[in-house]
Formats: C-alpha cells, structure tokens, sequence
C-alpha cells in the first residue's frame, strides 16, 4: 500500500485559490498529486504573477501573484490546487527594468507566453482571423503526458540507411485532390492517411518542415495581384518551442494536438519510418524592436536574445532577432526542448535551421568549440538521435564541411546540390562531382567524418522544385508581392528551351529524363539522399522559388499529378528500392579507391567513355564501378554497380569495365529509355545485349548491375 | 454531476448507458460507475449513443476503463458512438484499443461469442 507524500496539501491562499511553493524543475508545467506545478525563470524580473483564464475567456479569471517564499534563485515556481487543468490557460505578468539600452523591456501591462508551453491556444484552426483585440494571444495550456506508446520506441536506422522525404504538413494533404474528408485535410492525421503511399514510394523518414506552435497571421498582407491572403505558410518562426501546432491537427480545436502528433510519430514508426523535426532556434516571432512581445522580451530580454552593445537586435537570421544560443540558460531551454521531443514524442531526430547561429557567442562572433553544439552532441537522451545541420546563417557565416561536428553532426550539403545542378546543365567539373557522388570526401574525410555526415539533395523547399528547375532558367516569384526581389537567383536551373509550361513534346521529354538524372544521381550516391515531397510527381511551383507565404495551390500538393506523371513515380519508387536493395551505395565509410578484399577490383573505381580511363577535365562524361565485395568494408556482399553519366548534348559510346567472369551486366535504369523501359524493379532487371559497352543518348544516366 | 443514465444487466452483460458530455467534470462520475462493476471475467458494455462530446480527459477516462478491463481479464464494448467521436478517437491513437459497434444488439453478439 503506496504511503501518501506528505507534501500534496496547500499551504497558502489567494482568493479562491489555495497554493503552496512549487518545484523548480521541471520548467513549465507539470501535474502533480491534487494540482498543476508552475515554473518560470526570470533573471532580471522584480515580481511575477500567475495569470489564469477559462479557455477561451476574454478576460481572466485569476491573477496569483507569487509571493516570495516561492522563489527560488532566479525561479518562480508555486503548485496550485484544484485546477481543471484541460480547461484552462495561463500566463505570467512580470514587472522589472525597462531599460533599452541595457536590454531590458519588462511590461507588466502584458500576458507573457511561457516558454515551456506544451500546447498553445489562439491559432486552433488555421486561418481563422484573430481576435486582435485579445489581451493575450498565444495562450499557453496544459497537457497529458500519458500517451499510450505501446512497444514503440525510435527506430534507430543507420544514418548511411536513411532515405529522407521533406514535406510541409500542410502543403502535403490540403489540396482536396488527397481526397481525404475535409477536417483531415493539411493536418498530421492527413499524414497518417497517406502513410500506405509513402510506404509504397519506399522512403523511410519523413523530415517535417516546423511543426511546432508557429503565428501563420505574421506578417499577413494581401497578394498586390490577387487580394488574398499572403500568410507565414511555412512557419519559420516559432511562438512556442515546446508545442506541436494546433492548426495542424485536425483534433486542435478541441485541444488535443498532443496526442494527434504522437499518434502519427507511433504509425510511421510502425511502417518503418522514422520522425525528423525542422527546429528553428535561431530566432523567435517576437521579431526586432517594432515587433509584438509575445514571451521572451517580457521575461527575459537579455538573456534569451543576442543585443548589440546599444541594446538593438543582432539580426544574423535575418527575421529580425536572434536566439542567444550560447548563453548557458538558452543553452539548457534548447537541450530540454530538444530532450522533451525525443522523451515524449519519440522524435528520431532534428535539422536545425541556419545553425551556423547555433555557434555564435552572445555577442555574435563564431566560436571554435560552441557549448550549445557540444552539449547536443553528448547529450545521454539525443545519443541516438541524428542531428542535421543547415550549416550557414544569413550573416554571412558558411561551414559547410566545417560546421562544429563532435562526430556527430550531418549537414545539409550544399555543394552536393550546387555541384549537382551545374552537372545536370552540363557545366560542372567531373572531378567535382566525383567528391560529390562519393559523399564529399574532399569536405569531410580529412576530419575524420563519415559520408553519412552528407545529406544530399538537388532540391528541398528553398528555392525550385525538381520540375521547376527543369523548366524555369529564373525565379518568378511575383507572387510574393516583393516584385521579384525575393528568393535566390543563384538556382543554376536550365529550362530546357522554353521558359514555363509548355507542351511541345520534346521538351516535356527531356524534362522528365533530367528529373530521373537528378533522381538517379542521388539514389546511387554515397551520404543521404534527401528529396522533397513531390517532386516523385513533378509538382510544379510556377517557377516561384520562394512561396514561403502562400496557402494555396503553389504549395499544395496536387495529387493527381501522380498519376499524370506516373512515370516519374514509377522511376522514384524503383530507384529508392534500389538503394535500399544495395549496401554498396551504403557505406559508413568512406571509400579506399583500393582492393582491400582480394576480389581484383578498387571498392571504387572512375572511368569514362573509356573504361578504366578518365578524363578529369570533362564536364560532361563519368562513371563510376562499385565492387560488390567491398560493401560496408567488405562485411557483406553485395552485386557489382556500374553507373554511366553522359551530360552532354550528343549521344556517346561508354566502354564498360568487364566483370569477374561468373556475372553478368543487367541494367536497371537507363533514363534515355522510353518510360516504362527506363527503370526495373530490383531483382527483376534485363540482361545487357552488350555487355562490352553501350550507347547513352544525350543527356542520359545509366545504371547497370552485375 | 453524472452523465450514467442507467446501468442494466442484460444476460450476462453489464450495460451503462451514458447520455450528455464525458469531460472534466463527468469523468469521476463514469469511473465511479463503471469500475466497481470490472471483475474477473466480467462482460461489460459503455453505451456512448447519447453521448454527443467527448474530451480529452473524457478519452483518458475510457482508457482508464479499458485498462481495468484487461488486468480483469474481462471484456469491453463500446455502443454507438457519434462519427466525430470516432474520428477524434482514431486520430488520437485511441480507438484501436477498443471494440466498437454501432448498436446494442451488435455488441451484445460481439460478447456473446
């Protein structure tokens, strides 16, 4: 018979309300026996108040100031009984210096947001007009914690293992072409509805862009050509770093996006897929001096962001602020947030917005050894979560291949798809995209990284689709309503010869091959390849290479493009089972260029229009032999692979390396074939009549396995 | 406030029956209900056809219900419950722990056998 723990009762009254001296941790909330545990830091506040309303209420209900005793250092924290805790939401007041110049800015006219929030109130259903008179917008709520999980657990897959789809939970399921009912629609249970298609596209993670309490009415202006709506679409902008958003759950107006999420993490779990979240602490909604203070410069100005010495904003994110990651009490909100989506969301792991931000010091300057980043990397709960960094920020700091890795951190690898890009115009150096292919060993290798460190792509949701590129030589974002000064213009895009839609055939042809090049390149490069949602389809953004403020078919998916262009999906599905049928496009290591298991061949070996002869200075013509003895370091065998690329305008003759004389040459891709000659499914492709060389039309890749 | 209409035995079948808003302030009166009626072996039925909302601590209260029910080695049929109900329930990961049917008769048989 359990003992009852002498410290559940009240102590303390305050009008209706009885209380007693709180907790300190955890921060945030946390239902104990009889009550709910307040927690809030404040280095610089003089007082704080507990404000509480009736969900939904205008006005509150209750305001608890805490008196001293229940202080403790730098936080407040107070248990209080008797709370119907799924009804109601809180808010602290705090009062202090207001004092610019020293980074102060307490006003205890306002509702502040507790940082900790688990779940937050006000944007409920997406797009509903906000009352703008509301004293407090984003209203801070408490949750159940007691999800049922079953067996589940984080799936762990290999990093080298991962083939990632990054998609925006909106965009994915909105468009009625999903065909799902109406309140499923661009929600996490819309994605769990689709989870048979991504099971059958053979991706295993699914990267999602933000996913937590973000404000989609910042910033809302009307499109200057159509009138509607423009709004923060992506969600690049976070409120609340703790709360899943409640617009993107079909159950968030009756408050239940916890477990909504949850359930979808436990069922992409269950098909083999794992969960990495897109976290964004390089800045927060409150913006720069002119914007709304929602949470952090109430409570903490100093602290939680990087100031100038005359007390403005450094803006390195360029939004307006930037988190002071490295100051050690935003360091530790970052390493509980990031241990709250792992512990309770069984979260696989975490891309991190600009994170070259994550290793500035408070007052910017780059550091050589950032804690924040060292705590990540060692941190006991994250051990196993993969860690992925966009390693540059907006103020000019670029650390691709130098981006303070601890051995643990993968990047987002840019020169894979600048590289990539230029290949597919036939405008790079073969060389280069030799490193590349092979998992960037030129960036990595001498500091002792793995290729899986290098997340490939060609595309992801910065800048063009795949089709885009294909079809567009310059952005056309007008529809941002910034006269087409936004985006990048660096895209490296070829439209091969028409500018946008067109229906002329041929073009439309060549269109599709250079889409299965890019894809086909991917799927048999060494690192992880990353493709963005869609693009199996040829979704098309109109050339707009930026529509981070559009809610409406720029961005949703149409679904019936996958049966418009099932070619392409048929293409995407075959090359993914391929790479998931062979460990020697796999490795953990990087490659020898030697014969280190006897079997006559180099793990890798370059060739060109010649076999076993190069020439390096092409920027048109590679290939490239993957001896299937040598996979994962010999550990396991594998086929032999064989991949041709010719970028040129004309067709060529490639000579293939011959074999050991117990193989033969198959081919499983060739993209200058008619659809549905052009790829195989694993297991099942044709031998090759040639087997001493063959023809690559222009503009082709070829795939062969022996 | 209780939201149990009634509670009746139909052969061997415990049956309660529900009627207004399982939420914060119904939920004790549910769990007082039903779970002194769990014993080992013991069928019952939670008639959910007059139940028009259901929240988030309504749904734990089922939980809590269905929990008994399996260390009592005893079995649970949830009746009628309204088209959002389910959907909420399914989308929140709750629904697959619970045999459901639309109507008495249906979860008298799925008892029976």
């Amino acid at each position: 018979m359990p003992i009852e723990r002498s410290d559940i009762h009240p102590t303390h009254k305050y009008g209706d309300f009885k209380m007693r001296c709180g907790k300190p941790f955890p921060f945030g909330t946390t239902l104990v026996p009889g009550g709910v545990n307040f927690s809030i830091f404040s280095s610089q506040a003089t007082s704080c108040t507990l404000v509480l309303f009736q969900k939904h209420a205008k006005e509150p209900m209750a305001e608890i100031p805490f008196p001293d005793e229940f202080r403790i250092g730098n936080v407040y924290c107070m248990v209080v009984f008797d709370l119907e805790s799924e009804n109601i939401e809180y808010g602290y007041r705090m009062d202090g210096p207001n004092n610019f110049a020293q980074g102060h800015c307490f006003d205890k006219t306002k509702i502040l947001l507790d940082p900790y929030a688990k779940m937050i109130g006000g944007r409920d259903i997406w797009g509903i007009t906000p009352d703008w008179q509301d004293i407090y917008q984003h209203r801070a709520r408490i949750t159940f914690d007691d999800f049922d999980w079953e067996n589940d657990t984080m799936l762990e897959i290999a990093p080298e293992d991962q083939i990632i789809y990054e998609m925006h939970v909106r965009s994915f399921t909105r468009d009625p072409s999903s065909g799902l009912k109406e309140n499923y629609r661009g929600t996490f249970a819309g994605i769990r509805e689709k989870i048979p298609y991504l099971k059958e596209l053979g991706i295993n993670a699914v990267e999602l862009m933000p996913i937590y309490e973000f404000d989609e009415f910042e910033n809302s202006r009307p499109n200057p050509e159509t009138g509607e709506t423009l709004l923060n679409y992506w969600g690049y902008s976070t409120v609340g770093f703790f709360a899943p958003k409640g617009g993107y759950a079909a159950t968030g107006k009756f408050g239940m996006q916890v477990d909504e999420l949850k359930a979808l993490v436990k069922e992409l779990h269950k098909n083999g897929m794992e969960v990495i979240l897109d976290v964004v602490f390089n800045h927060t909604a409150e913006g720069n001096e002119k914007g709304p203070t929602i949470s952090y410069r109430g409570i903490d100005n100093k602290t939680y962001y990087m100031l100038t010495p005359e007390g403005y904003y450094f803006n390195f994110s360029g939004t307006g602020n930037t988190l002071n990651c490295n100051n050690p009490v935003v360091r530790g909100m970052v390493l509980d947030c990031l241990r709250y989506w792992a512990a309770e969301y069984h979260i696989d792991g975490f891309r991190f917005d600009l994170a070259a931000i994550l290793g500035r010091a408070p007052n910017g300057t780059p550091l050589a050894n950032p804690p924040l980043l060292e705590s990540l990397a060692f941190d006991p709960i994250l051990a196993k979560c993969k860690l992925i960094a966009e390693a540059w920020d907006a103020g000019g700091l670029y650390q691709v291949g130098s981006f303070p890795a601890y051995g643990r951190w993968a990047e987002w690898n840019g020169k894979y798809r600048d590289t990539l890009r230029k290949f597919l115009k036939g405008e790079s150096n073969v060389g280069e995209v030799a490193q590349r292919l092979q998992g960037s060993p030129d960036l990595y290798a001498p500091s002792g990284r793995v290729p899986a460190t290098s997340i490939n792509f060609i595309t992801c949701h910065d800048g063009f689709t795949l089709m885009d590129l294909v079809s567009y030589n310059d952005k056309h974002n007008e529809a941002n309503g910034e006269n087409n000064n936004d985006g990048g213009n660096d895209n490296d895009s070829w439209n091969c010869g028409w500018e946008g839609q067109s229906d002329n055939p041929e073009i439309k042809a060549l269109r599709h091959r250079q889409i299965k090049n890019a894809i086909a390149m991917l799927m048999v490069s060494q690192g992880v390849p990353m493709i963005l949602m869609g693009d199996e389809g040829g979704r098309t953004k109109q050339g707009n290479n930026n529509t981070y403020c559009h809610d409406n078919k720029l961005n949703w998916l149409d679904w019936s493009l996958f049966k418009t262009n099932a070619d392409l999906v048929k293409f995407v599905q075959n090359c993914i089972a391929f790479r998931k049928a062979h460990p020697v496009l796999r490795n953990p290591n990087h490659f020898q260029n030697r014969d280190y298991v006897g079997s006559g061949y180099p793990d890798i070996s370059w060739h060109g229009t010649r076999a076993w002869y190069v020439d390096w200075s092409s920027s048109h013509t590679i290939a490239f032999l993957l001896c299937g003895k040598h996979a994962k370091q010999g550990q396991v065998e594998d086929n032999y692979i064989y991949v041709a690329m010719n970028m040129h305008w004309e067709s060529k003759w490639f000579e293939i390396p011959g074999l050991p004389p117990d193989r033969k040459w198959h081919v499983f891709a060739n993209t200058g074939a008619e659809p549905p000659e052009d790829s195989w499914v694993p297991g099942k492709e044709p031998s090759l009549e040639n087997q001493a060389g063959l023809l690559l039309r222009d503009r082709s890749v070829v795939i062969l396995v022996g | 406030m209780s939201i149990v209409q009634e509670i009746k035995t139909i052969n061997d079948v415990k049956v309660v029956v529900l009627e207004g808003e399982v939420d914060t302030k119904t939920a004790s009166s549910v769990t007082d209900a039903i779970l002194p009626l769990i014993e080992s072996g013991s069928k019952i039925i939670l008639d959910m056809t007059g139940v028009a909302y259901m929240s988030s601590a309504g749904i734990r209260v089922l939980k809590v219900v269905h929990q008994k029910t399996v260390a009592q080695e005893s079995k649970l049929v949830l009746v009628g419950l309204s088209e959002d109900i389910e959907d909420t329930m399914s989308i929140t990961g709750f629904l697959n722990f619970f045999v459901t049917t639309k109507t008495l008769e249906e979860g008298l048989e799925a008892l029976a056998s």
